[in-house]
Parts: C-alpha cells; sequence; structure tokens
C-alpha cells in the first residue's frame, strides 16, 4: 500500500451550495500532506466524507485500501481523527474524553498520553465546559497523538493554540512522520503547512487547483524583478509568464513565474543590466493569489 | 452607587427579550383565578352543595395536600383561593426562578454578559436587572389578578389579599433565584438548585396543610403564604409586608455573594474531574449512560413523589369530587371505570404513561442534540457503528420508561396501601396499572426515533408535536367527545383498562410494541444511511 488517501472527482453539493465540485486528493502512505484552501473551500466537507461521515454525490474515494462508508467502522479503528471545532462534554473531564476517544479507537498509549499531557501542558481534570477553545483543541490532540493508528486526520487543528503550543503540536506531527504514520492536514494558513508538509493540495471552491511537493510549487511563484537598465528596456512586458511591468525612465520593476525567470533575465541583458535585485519566490504570494482569485470569484 | 450603573439599560434589554413570555406569564396568571367565579356558581349552584363541598373537601386533609387549606368553601371566594391559591403561587414561583436565571446567570454562562461588562455596566446591574424584572412581573400578576377577581364579581378586601399573597411568593423567589444564580457558574444548576427550593417548600408546605397538629410548618413555605392570608375569609394583611421583609433578607444575601466571585465563575468552585476515564466509560453504551443517568434520576425521584403524594389521597378522592356529577363523568371517562378510586388510580396511572413519554422522548432526542453540538461526530469516526451509538441512546427511551413507571407505580401503590390498609394488593395493582402504559409510550418513543432517522432537521419539533398531540387527545379528547377515530391516533387510547373484575385484553399490548418495534427499527436504518450534521 503507497496510497493512503485517494479521491477522485468528488462532488458534494448542499442544497445550491457545491461544497465539493470535482475534487482529488492523493496521499501517499508515510508523507505529512498539507491540505490548504481558504475558508469554506471545502477541506471539513471532503474529511467527513473520508470518514464515513457523509457521503458524496459522485467520485471515488479510497481510504486506506477501503470504502471510506462502505467500511467505516473497520477503517476508523486505524485512523483519529480531531475536528476543527472540538465540542467536549460539559461534565466530562479532558482526561475522561482523552481515555473514552482512545478506547472507542481500540487502545491508547499511556505513556504517550501522559508525555503528550505535560508537553501540552494541560490539566485532565477540568470539566469539558471550563476549557477554553485552545485547550479543547489539545484534549482531542492528544487523544489522536496517543492513539495507535495508521492515519491522522487533522482538520485545522492549530486554530485556538497559542505560538508556543503551535511548535509543539509541529514537533509531535514530525515524530508522528518518523514513526511512519500519514498525516492529512488541513490548514489555512500556510506557514504551518511549509514547515510541516511533504506534499501539498490547495484547494478553492470545491477543486483542486495545485499539487505537489513544495519545491514543485515554488515553481509556480513568481519572482521580483527590479533592475536598472542602461537604456529604457524594450519588449519585457510582452515575455511569457511576466506580469505587472513597471517602467521609470530606465528602470524596471516586475514579477515572473519562477519557470520563466531564464527568458525574463535574458532579455534584460540585452538592455544592459547596470544593477539588479531579486525578491526570492514565496508560497505565501501563490497562496494569496488564489485566495484573490476565490474572493474574484465569490464576490 | 456605581454598582449599579446600567441596570435601567439591562432592564429595558431583559423586557425586550421577554417581550412575548413574560406578557403570556401575567395574562395567563391573571386571568386563570377571574375565571373561577362563574364555574363555581355552575359547579355548585345550591347551598346545599356548597355545604356538602365544605363538608367533604374542606375537611380532608388528603385533599389538602395538592390544594393547601380550605377556610371556606360557601363563598365563590373562599373556593377560588383554595383551588388556585397554592397552584397561582407554584406558577408565579417557577416564572420568577426562570426569568432572574435567564437575564443573570445564564447570560454570564453564554458568555454574553462579558460583553456587556465591558461597558458601563456596574457589578450588581445584572442581578438587580433580573430580580427587578421578575418582581416586578410579579406584582402586575398580583395586581391584575386582584382587578381580574374584583371585576369578576368577588370582594375586592379578599381579591387584593390573595394578588397580593401571590405577588410576595414571586418576589421572595426572584431574591430567591438571585442567590442560586451566584452558585455555580452553570444556569442549568442555578435553575436546578432554585427549582429544587420550591419543590421543598411545596412538600413543607403539603404536610402543614395536611397535618392539624403541625399546621404552623406552612408558615415556612412562601408558597402557602397566598392561601395563609385568608383571602375572602378574614384577611391577614400583615403577610405581604412580611413577605418584603423576607425579600429583602434574601435579596441581601444575593448581593453579599455577588462580589465575592469572578465573572463567570461560581461561588462554589467549579469541582475537578478524574484524571482517567473509569472502566465504565469506554463504549458507546458506557457513554449514553453517563450522559443519561442523571436525567433518569431525576425524573425517577420526581415521579416517586408524585406517585406516593398521589396515591396516599387515593383514598379522599371520593370526598373531592363525590359532590359534582360533572367531575364524576370527567374522571369516570379518563379513567373509564366506575368505582371513583379505581378511576382515579387508573387515570393516574394514565398520567404517569404520559410523563414517562415525555422523558422517553427527550431521551431519544438527545441523540440529535449530541449530532448538532457536535459531540457525535468524533465518536462517529472512531471506529463505533453508527447502529450502537444511536441503540445506546435509544435504551434510554426504552427502558427508562419502564424504570420510570416502576417506580411510579409501587410509590403510588404504598402511598393508597398504607392508607388502605393493605399495601401487597395495592402494589401489585398500581405497579402493573403502570407497567401497562409502556407500549404505548415506546411507540411513541419510536416515532422520535424515525424521525431523527428520517427529518433530522425537523426532528426536535416534529417529535415534541407527536407527544402533544398523543397527550391533548387522551387528556381531553373523551371529554369533549371527539369520534373514535380521532381517539385512535394517541397509543394512549389503545392501552386496555386493567380492572378489577374486568377482562384484562392483553393484545393491544402486543401490537403496540410490534408497532414501535417496526418504526424504531425503520428509523435507525434510515439513520445508518444519511449524512451526520
Ligand atoms: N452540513 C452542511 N450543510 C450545508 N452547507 C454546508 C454544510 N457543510 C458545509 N457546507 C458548505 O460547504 C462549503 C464548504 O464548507 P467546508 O467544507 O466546511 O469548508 P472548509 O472546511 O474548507 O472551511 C461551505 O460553503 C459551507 O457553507
Ligand atoms: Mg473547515
Amino acid at each position: 500500500m503507497t496510497t493512503a488517501i485517494s479521491v477522485s472527482g468528488l462532488v458534494k453539493t448542499f442544497g445550491r451550495t457545491r461544497a465539493l465540485d470535482g475534487l482529488d486528493l492523493t496521499v501517499r502512505t508515510g508523507e505529512v500532506h498539507g491540505f490548504l484552501g481558504p475558508n469554506g473551500a471545502g477541506k471539513s466537507t471532503t474529511i467527513r466524507v473520508l470518514l464515513g461521515l457523509m457521503r458524496a454525490d459522485s467520485g471515488t474515494a479510497t481510504l486506506l485500501d477501503g470504502d471510506p462508508w462502505r467500511d467505516a467502522t473497520a477503517l476508523h479503528r486505524k485512523l483519529a481523527y480531531v475536528p476543527g471545532d472540538v465540542s467536549l462534554w460539559p461534565n466530562l473531564s479532558g482526561g475522561e474524553v482523552i481515555d473514552l476517544l482512545g478506547r472507542l479507537r481500540g487502545g491508547l498509549d499511556q505513556r504517550r498520553r501522559d508525555d503528550l499531557l505535560e508537553r501540552f501542558d494541560l490539566d485532565p481534570r477540568k470539566k469539558g465546559r471550563t476549557y477554553s477553545k485552545g485547550n479543547r483543541q489539545k484534549v482531542a490532540l492528544v487523544a489522536a497523538l496517543a492513539s495507535d493508528v495508521e492515519l491522522l486526520i487533522l482538520d485545522e487543528p492549530t486554530s485556538g493554540l497559542d505560538p508556543l503550543m503551535e511548535s509543539v503540536f509541529q514537533e509531535c506531527v514530525i515524530e508522528e512522520r518518523d514513526r511512519g504514520r500519514t498525516v492529512l492536514l488541513s490548514s489555512h494558513i500556510l506557514a504551518e503547512v511549509e514547515s510541516l508538509c511533504d506534499r501539498v493540495s490547495i484547494i478553492r471552491a470545491g477543486r483542486t487547483v495545485e499539487t505537489g511537493t513544495l519545491g514543485e510549487l515554488r515553481h509556480l511563484t513568481r519572482t521580483s524583478i527590479t533592475a536598472e537598465l542602461a537604456q529604457p528596456p524594450n519588449g519585457i512586458a510582452n515575455l511569457p509568464g511576466v506580469h505587472d511591468v513597471r517602467v521609470e525612465g530606465n528602470r524596471v520593476r516586475f514579477d515572473v513565474d519562477t519557470r520563466e525567470l531564464d527568458t525574463a533575465l535574458r532579455a534584460l541583458t540585452t538592455s544592459g543590466v547596470r544593477s539588479l535585485t531579486s525578491t526570492p519566490p514565496t508560497l505565501e504570494e501563490l497562496f494569496l493569489r488564489h485566495y484573490q482569485e476565490d474572493a474574484a470569484v465569490t464576490r | 452607587m456605581t454598582g449599579i450603573t446600567g441596570t435601567g439599560s439591562l432592564v429595558r434589554l431583559a423586557l425586550r427579550r421577554d417581550r412575548v413570555m413574560l406578557p403570556l406569564w401575567i395574562v395567563l396568571l391573571s386571568v386563570i383565578p377571574a375565571s373561577t367565579g362563574a364555574a363555581y356558581a355552575q359547579l355548585y349552584p345550591t347551598a346545599t352543595d356548597r355545604a356538602a363541598l365544605n363538608a367533604g373537601s374542606g375537611s380532608n386533609p388528603s385533599v389538602a395536600v395538592i390544594y393547601g387549606p380550605a377556610y371556606d368553601l360557601t363563598t365563590a371566594g373562599g373556593f377560588t383561593a383554595w383551588r388556585y391559591g397554592s397552584f397561582l403561587a407554584l406558577f408565579v414561583a417557577l416564572m420568577a426562578v426562570f426569568t432572574v436565571t435567564r437575564h443573570t446567570r445564564a447570560e454570564e454562562d453564554s458568555g454574553r454578559l462579558e460583553l456587556l461588562g465591558s461597558t458601563v455596566v456596574g457589578r450588581y446591574a445584572a442581578l438587580t436587572a433580573g430580580m427587578a424584572v421578575a418582581g416586578g412581573a410579579s406584582v402586575l400578576i398580583g395586581v391584575f389578578s386582584a382587578v381580574g377577581m374584583t371585576s369578576a364579581g368577588l370582594p375586592a378586601g379578599g381579591s387584593f389579599a390573595m394578588g397580593l399573597g401571590v405577588a410576595g411568593t414571586g418576589l421572595v423567589f426572584s431574591a430567591i433565584a438571585g442567590v442560586t444564580a451566584q452558585l455555580t457558574e452553570y444556569s442549568r444548576s442555578a435553575n436546578g438548585f432554585a427549582t429544587g427550593a420550591i419543590g421543598v417548600v411545596f412538600l413543607l408546605r403539603a404536610i402543614g396543610d395536611s397535618t392539624p397538629s403541625a399546621s404552623w410548618v406552612s408558615w415556612l413555605s412562601p408558597l402557602a403564604w397566598a392561601q395563609l392570608s385568608k383571602p375572602f375569609v378574614a384577611e391577614k394583611w400583615w403577610v405581604f409586608p412580611m413577605a418584603l421583609v423576607v425579600t429583602a433578607a434574601v435579596a441581601a444575601v444575593a448581593y453579599l455573594l455577588a462580589p465575592r466571585r469572578d465573572l463567570g465563575a461560581g461561588l462554589f468552585p467549579s469541582r475537578l474531574g478524574p484524571r482517567t476515564a473509569p472502566a465504565t466509560l469506554s463504549s458507546p453504551l458506557g457513554l449514553a449512560w453517563r450522559l443519561q443517568r442523571g436525567s433518569l434520576l431525576g425524573w425517577t425521584i420526581g415521579l416517586v413523589v408524585m406517585g406516593a403524594v398521589f396515591g396516599s389521597i387515593a383514598n379522599g378522592i371520593t370526598a373531592l369530587v363525590g359532590n359534582s356529577e360533572q367531575m364524576r363523568k370527567i374522571f369516570a371517562e379518563i379513567g373509564g371505570a366506575q368505582g371513583l378510586v379505581d378511576a382515579y388510580l387508573a387515570a393516574i396511572a394514565g398520567v404517569f404513561g404520559m410523563i414517562a413519554a415525555v422523558y422517553s422522548v427527550q431521551a431519544a432526542l438527545r441523540l440529535r442534540g449530541e449530532e448538532t453540538n457536535g459531540h457525535a461526530e468524533p465518536v462517529l469516526a472512531s471506529g463505533v457503528n453508527r447502529a450502537s451509538w444511536a441503540g445506546a441512546h435509544l435504551l434510554f427511551a426504552v427502558l427508562g420508561p419502564a424504570v420510570l413507571l416502576s417506580a411510579a407505580g409501587v410509590a403510588t401503590g404504598l402511598g393508597h396501601g398504607l392508607r388502605a390498609g393493605d399495601v401487597g394488593t395495592q402494589v401489585a395493582h398500581a405497579f402493573n396499572a403502570a407497567l401497562v402504559q409502556l407500549p404505548a409510550v415506546w411507540v411513541i418513543a419510536a416515532v422520535a426515533a424515525l424521525l431523527f432517522g428520517a427529518l433530522p432537521r425537523v426532528s426536535v419539533p416534529a417529535s415534541w408535536a407527536a407527544v402533544g398531540v398523543a397527550l391533548v387527545i387522551s387528556l381531553f379528547g373523551p371529554v369533549i367527545g371527539l369520534g373514535q377515530a380521532v381517539l385512535d391516533i394517541s397509543p394512549f387510547g389503545h392501552v386496555p383498562k386493567l380492572l378489577p373484575g374486568a377482562d384484562f385484553n392483553a393484545a393491544p399490548l402486543f401490537w403496540l410494541t410490534g408497532v414501535a418495534l417496526v418504526v424504531a427499527v425503520a428509523g435507525l436504518a434510515a439513520f445508518r444511511r444519511r449524512d451526520i450534521g
């Protein structure tokens, strides 16, 4: 088994809302896969379909070589899930919830449980109602991370954590990967995904818009170039992959798709380069670009 | 004083939020006593009827357990004070408690008060506003009901004595709820403590009113004060000032407690739970037991108390309705029996069945609650199959009412048997009479399960509507002469009557159970096929 999750052409509608619109997703065994997308993109819906909590209208989904709907119960024993909005029973203590969820999954590593409680600085004796959002999330995280499972499905697990706890969380995910577990990490925060994930899928409005390793995705980013030339530039704006050109006398500023960088630089040198600064590509820009397009679409 | 700054705007906010509820309480509770005058003339037209009523019910301690003391039943005023005095006081107390909690602890519990507290609102403002709104509503109910009774032709003095007595009860319980709102951080417990206090003083009143040698005990109960002020008989005008003094004293306690705690916290520290889960908490059933046991225990206690009280007055019931042909007819029709005591006991068993149905639907709808508040999702994503998760909660809808009905039946039998000197027979009889209700209860619970599975979005209101329809048909249908086809809609209409000497037809029990089973299984099947959430 080299593929932990494989989804293709998934469609799910809620009345008029097309929450998933032909979504594709492939998560390889043993990788940490970032599942990125703006709010409302369909991340949680995809996860609910994968967990057999919802049935898709069309498309196929395979999870750990099983059918998420038909084999739900058997599959659930091999995975742990942290919901995006953790809601705890008001009259159960955090420790009770951790044990309960662990036992329902078929067992919990006691030593790891205690270790995680300490690292997340979580008091397991408090009752559900008295936990803050971040602490409720920690309860679900400890329950998931201490379970003996193959696959972790985490839906925006850090939305309530402070920066210190966020870094504890990142350490834990890295440990999980080192133990050979597969992690599907949904998030709308790029930095988190950038520091943890082997591969990333970016979704927007229920469709996958990019997928690949971080290196591959960087190829999709743009480099910003500012150059002083010997003479006014000519023809730069017409080159493939060049965007937002601004010319002031001999100075030129533009963004260029990273894969077209070579062509653009050759064109610049024909005008005699006096000085040149280039701002390296960040995923942030790529990501924001998709977000903005999304905002433009929904507007 | 800066502590109460902003009280005015909180009062306006409360009145706006309660613009439907409070007028409803006020109008309903004001109109009911005024409507009694005419009914009295109809039920007891002649002086002989009235003298018989006075001699029968007026001197019957088992009747006083429910209605309170009867000082003079030969006048419409005295009858009204007896019949509605404690009933009105009870409902005004409940209104006061729910209103105060709603505008104090519930606001803190939900976090909304924090939002307000950061603006210009004093520390005592919410407490003051809550008690002012509830107290004001109590006084309005007192005044309006007095005006209503007066305009219905009752003497003004007695009307106002009774109205003020009822208002006094509301004021005292507004203050009591002000105190209980300080104790814990949950509005549910605040309401629980305050309604518990109502339950205790109701029992004190019941003991005092039915025990001539200890009638002073009734004075310990604010619920009794309206009647103890002897409206329409020999008004004691100092009762209302006494209520004001008690209100002020209890409210002072609330004001003393309020600054001793943080916003959002209770005076009782929230207790810590265990570090690890007990072994029982490792299955869907263990979880359902943990979530449902408190409610089951509460309902069981309530039904045991009701059973004991209703059972112990069974013998006296002849005196209560014996003089009124109309009431005799009503009872005979509800219970379907000739002997009045048997009819009464059968009617009580029917009431227990309906209460058990309410519990059972509530237990079944817990499923929907768990689903909508996000508790179901992690459980269903952790190796628990849907049928066993739903089945665990439905087990309470199935076995819970069996527990309730058994307890209520035994308590009724004991209450009646001890007075009638025949414990063995009475316990067995009352137990059976209560337990035959079970299949009808199951049918109603199964409808809730089906709605949960097939139409989750409307399942909560639709289930309660189904309960309401069944109860209304069974309670009032026979009295107002509905056709058999309509009566048959309610499963309670099919429960066989269990009467000494009569033939007992068990067939409906089997087919009601069968219907319940089929409907519940259909609900589970639909649930397994649908989306969660
Ligand atoms: N149960 C539901 N009923 C109706 N609409 C839903 C439901 N769940 C999600 N949606 C809609 O589907 C879209 C995708 O939601 P979701 O998967 O929660 O996005 P994300 O997790 O990426 O923020 C949103 O437009 C949301 O409003
Ligand atoms: Mg989401």
